[in-house]
């Protein structure tokens, strides 16, 4: 793979095509994920209060807020890892808290996710790892493994690492086995949690360049949770951005930009959803 | 609002019986995980031979040494090897070495799947269609069930060593006499009733440890505080065990 198509890039530089029609505006476009109504609270800590929002097939989603105020959670409510209290998601058209044991199984094997800090095995090597999702829904033989290990390790520019141990990983090739462990069970859907922070501008290039390769060569539909505004602008077809308990902006990028939302302006100009009355 | 200490031992009294009831039938859906259990098994029980045999062997000594002088003004002392036998198979054998391993092994395991939890690893597990009580939890509740019993067998046959060897060096007794008092004061039932409290002890220090490990949050700061807090509730829950296992058993075989 050549280097720019790695990196997901187009003639003239920019990450997009500029006259792409973006999957929710296709005629007939009907959403795979919607939540409706969404209500989650830790104990006393309310995080969401009647959040709604959809996703369409083949598009990137990009969730934008400020700290704790529960993006990484709306992703694990998606496949289950979280419960919530009232409201409904549906994936797929199924409603996630009616899913049985069974039915869970073909979610997750359908939604993968990247979590922010790979959460890789660290007592297995990344051949291992990889293979974990293969094994527990019996893939395939043992060589049909070996080979889809080696397929997406190549699609995320990390041939060769087999018998590597997480340990000897550096956060960028965590993040990019993270990605590959993801995307083994050829997912319709992936979830990814803050896939870019903490990692330096190449690697931030990278792993944006590999979310867009994903999605134009398997046609995967991207939810992104993401502090990055280069990410954002990069890689989204349309952002959300969480404010208040509930979905305050949903749009494109330039929609985003020319909005008159204070806190998302701010976001869009670099301040990280920071508000005077957040100090 | 923090519930208080009363809500709050109710609350983790319910969540180790869900726990508990999750593992049994996770027991049951195969495949196994014999490779995962074995490693457990290496790990929670041959590693902890050493600690055992040691603590049994001193506890045997210490006891006899004791019991000689304890009986000493009823010219009662041919009972010393008796004493230690019964008191080893049936109390301090599986006590013993159920705290001292449950404090060194219940560390291990609440430290080890404390930082999975703090890592989000047991969330990828459920992510990637697997489930965590049969990958992290039944491997090791079934091996500290097997592990427990058989290194307080280990500590009742060295832990009588070690009162016999006090017998003859300290006391006087003959080697001969010394062996055979002490086995025919220890009925097969005293050593089965010490087997089945340890039993019940390597399920208890599994189960509490993974328990508390799964539900560790709060960085590597949050994964100190658990590890600290299994070791003391492990300890704890082993001692109030063995006093309703006691009287339990004790009213079965009476």
């Amino acid at each position: 793979m050549s280097d720019d198509r790695a990196h997901g890039r187009h003639a003239g530089g920019s990450f997009r095509p500029h006259d792409r029609v973006r999957p929710h505006e296709r005629p007939g476009a009907e959403p795979i994920v919607t939540l409706r109504g969404v209500h989650k609270a830790f104990g006393p800590q309310q995080i969401y209060a009647g959040l709604d929002l959809s996703v369409y097939p083949g598009e990137t989603l990009t969730i934008i807020g400020g700290s704790g105020v529960g993006k990484s959670v709306m992703l694990k409510l998606l496949i289950d890892l979280l419960p919530y209290d009232a409201g409904e998601i549906k994936v797929f058209g199924e409603e996630v808290a009616q899913m049985d044991g069974p039915a869970l199984l073909r979610l997750r094997s359908r939604v993968a996710m990247l979590f922010q800090g790979a959460a890789l095995f660290d007592s297995m090597t990344v051949e291992d790892n990889i293979k974990y999702p293969l094994r527990e829904h019996q893939w395939g033989t043992e060589a049909q493994m070996d080979d889809r290990v080696a397929e997406v390790l190549e699609m995320v520019d990390m041939p060769g690492i087999q018998l590597k141990k997480p340990a000897q990983l550096s956060g960028g090739m965590r993040k990019r086995v993270g990605l590959a462990r993801a995307i083994a069970m050829k997912p319709e859907v992936i979830l990814y949690d803050e896939p870019t922070t903490g990692l330096d501008p190449v690697n931030v290039r990278r792993i944006n360049g590999i979310i867009l390769s994903l999605q134009e060569r398997l046609g995967v539909t991207s939810i992104v949770v993401t502090h990055d505004m280069d990410t954002v602008f990069t890689v989204t077809d349309r952002l959300a951005m969480v404010y208040d308990k509930r979905i305050a902006f949903e749009g494109t990028p330039e929609e985003a930009r020319e909005s008159d939302f204070r806190y998302l302006r701010e976001f869009v100009q670099g301040g990280f959803g920071v508000l005077d009355e957040d100090l | 609002m923090s519930s208080g200490p009363i809500v709050r031992f109710f609350e983790a009294l319910g969540e180790i019986s869900l726990l508990a009831w999750d593992t049994l039938r996770a027991i049951f859906k195969r495949p196994f995980e014999w490779r995962l259990t074995v490693a457990q098994l290496e790990q929670g029980g041959v590693d902890s031979w050493s600690i055992t045999l040691l603590t049994a062997v001193f506890t045997g000594m210490v006891m006899a040494t004791q019991f000689a002088v304890g009986l000493k003004p009823f010219g009662a002392t041919m009972y010393t090897g008796k004493l230690v036998g019964i008191g080893i198979v049936r109390e301090l054998g599986p006590v013993l070495t159920s705290l001292l391993v449950g404090g060194r092994v219940g560390a291990g395991f609440t430290a080890e799947i404390g930082s999975m939890a703090v890592t989000e690893q047991i969330d990828a597990i459920r992510a990637l269609g697997a489930d965590p009580v049969r990958k992290l939890v039944v491997p090791r509740v079934v091996a500290m069930t097997i592990a427990i019993p058989l290194l307080t067998v280990m500590a009742d046959v060295v832990g009588c060593a070690g009162g016999v060897l006090i017998t003859v060096a300290q006391v006087g007794m003959t080697l001969k006499f010394s062996v055979q008092t002490m086995m025919e004061a220890m009925l097969v039932s005293d050593v089965v009733h010490g087997i089945i409290k340890s039993l019940f002890f390597g399920s208890i220090i599994a189960l509490i440890a993974c328990w508390n490990g799964m539900r560790t949050h709060g960085g590597t700061e949050g994964v100190g505080r658990a590890t600290t807090a299994s070791v003391v509730i492990i300890s704890v829950s082993i001692l109030v065990a063995d006093f309703i296992l006691t009287q339990v058993l004790t009213a079965v075989y009476a």
